[in-house]
């Protein structure tokens, strides 16, 4: 019996499972993926989550098919111990192979490139951010210290709160900074995170699209308690943050009182004893 | 019983002996948590109060941490003796009024907005016998912080010029001391972790380590009950 077209079959059934396979997983499973869409920075990481999935997805199924079609096809006989031809280098597939995945892997690249300049991704973009998003702006210091994240806003007075509220549908400029050691500002939902800096102003914009409650942690391992460097943030609407704004101003006058004048970072002394 | 296979038994044995030796040393250390210490209940005018007093230092001494003396550190009274645990429990849903005497001199906080009270019944705490809502972030030399709580205290320090400092724990009242007393409502029971805000370890970089970086010294559990 003459030997069957085994790269026709393959190529068959791969491509045919990756058709079938692809669009299931853009529609099914696009959907769930995260973090969710709690905000435009957010949204825009699903959907490059979905497409970099769609990519693997044939990438994926070529490796397990393969597998598969082998164990099943290039079985060893029973009784039989057979000593295979010696395989010599394939200069036409090895080609093939190089170009495929240079293609992915470069427009990956540029993909990624093209995205992270449309509104910043919610990543750190640093003190002077390549891409600015237009629109006006609310400012938010995050202020990272051993084991809490505060939370400054210049445009209320230079008050500062112990946990973040932030008004829906508003464009958010954060600039997180660290008055001690390296720390990570992560808002989950919000597909916000960005490394928090001692003495460095780290800006990142993030625009929550709907009402909420989200969860902030520390990503950078700083200590003993980094663990509990938790919290809960909250996107409410424009009056809710008006009303809530005003009252942190009359809670915490006397905190205010106290801080230096609002600064994009803060050197402050080392501890006196330390010296 | 050949050579081989006493060998072998020999090996297996001494192999079997020393991890049964490791795995005792790592479980002791893994399971060798600091006292921990209840807080006093008494009858008072408004009902049932709970007490808790604390001791902050700026050496813990060696009869109570041989292996780092000179560490600042937290200590509480119990049954009238001072002991050297940061992990208290008091009961839930209760008033529970704390008295820290503080014998150590400041620091400074590093971000200032911590030096007003916040938590606290009345949101103030009374310092040597005065009432207020905040310190000078400068004289902060401690707090304690009850972050999921919301509790904030700052704890001024003892004047730099001040006589009779204490030097090692336990300090005694007629050694200088700041008397900070406040009292907080308890709600839900939990393990809630507190700590100091203050940068006040001695001899580490920016003030960071140590004692601030190990349970036992400047921070520890509040578990309520």
């Amino acid at each position: 019996m003459a030997e069957p077209n085994h790269a026709r079959r393959f190529t068959v059934l791969w491509v045919v499972a990756s058709l079938i396979a692809t669009p299931l997983v853009i529609v099914l499973l696009g959907p769930i993926l995260p973090p969710g869409n709690g905000s435009q920075q957010a949204s825009g990481h699903v959907t490059d989550n979905t497409v970099l999935l769609a990519m693997a997805t044939p990438v994926l199924l070529l490796v397990v098919i393969y597998l598969i079609y082998a164990i099943i096809v290039f079985r060893q006989p029973k009784g039989g111990v057979l000593e295979g031809p010696a395989v010599r280098g394939n200069q036409r597939l090895q080609t093939w192979w190089i170009v495929v995945t240079s293609i992915l892997v470069v427009s990956l690249a540029v993909y990624g490139t093209v995205r992270l300049e449309e509104d910043g991704a919610g990543s750190g973009g640093g003190p002077s951010p390549v891409v600015v998003p237009s629109g006006k702006k609310l400012k938010v210091q995050v202020i990272a210290q051993q084991w809490e994240f505060t939370y400054r806003f210049p445009e209320y007075g230079g008050v500062e709160v112990p946990h973040l509220e932030l008004p829906v549908n508003q464009l958010v400029e954060l600039h997180v900074t660290s008055l001690d050691v390296i720390h990570s500002f992560w808002a989950y939902q919000l597909g916000v995170k960005a490394d928090a800096n001692p003495n460095v102003d780290n800006v990142v914009y993030v625009k929550p699209t709907h009402e909420q409650t989200f969860e902030v942690r520390c990503a950078e391992l700083c200590g003993i308690w980094h663990g509990a460097m938790f919290d809960h943030g909250h996107v409410v609407s424009q009056e809710a943050f008006n009303t809530w704004i005003a009252e942190q101003q009359t809670k915490y006058a006397a905190a205010t009182k106290a801080l230096p004048p609002y600064s994009k970072t803060y050197l402050p002394e080392p501890t006196r004893r330390a010296e | 019983m050949s050579l081989l296979v006493k060998k072998v038994l020999g090996i297996g044995t001494a192999v079997i002996v020393v991890g049964v030796l490791i795995g005792l040393y790592v479980a002791s250390w893994a399971t060798s948590f600091p006292e921990t210490v209840a807080a006093s209940g008494s009858a008072t005018t408004t009902g049932v109060s709970t007490r808790l007093t604390l001791q902050t230092v700026a050496a813990v001494g060696a009869k109570y941490s041989p292996a780092h003396p000179d560490w600042v550190s937290y200590l509480v009274q119990s049954h009238g003796k001072w002991i050297h645990s940061t992990d208290y429990k008091v009961p839930a849903n209760s008033d529970v009024q704390i008295t820290v005497l503080q014998y150590d001199g400041d620091s400074g906080l590093r971000n200032p907005f911590l030096s007003q009270v916040q938590g606290t019944v009345g949101a103030t705490e009374t310092i040597d016998g005065k009432t207020v809502n905040a310190i000078n972030p400068e004289e902060a030399s401690h707090t304690f912080a009850v972050p999921e709580m919301g509790i904030l205290v700052p704890l001024p320090g003892v004047a730099e010029e001040a006589k009779d400092q204490c030097e090692f724990a336990p300090c005694t009242m007629a050694e200088a001391h700041r008397t900070i007393t406040f009292t907080i409502h308890t709600h839900n029971k939990g393990r809630y972790h507190w700590q100091c805000f203050v940068p006040c370890a001695a001899g580490f970089l920016t003030g960071g380590g140590g004692p601030m970086q190990t349970l036992g010294y400047m921070d520890g559990y509040l578990e309520v009950v």
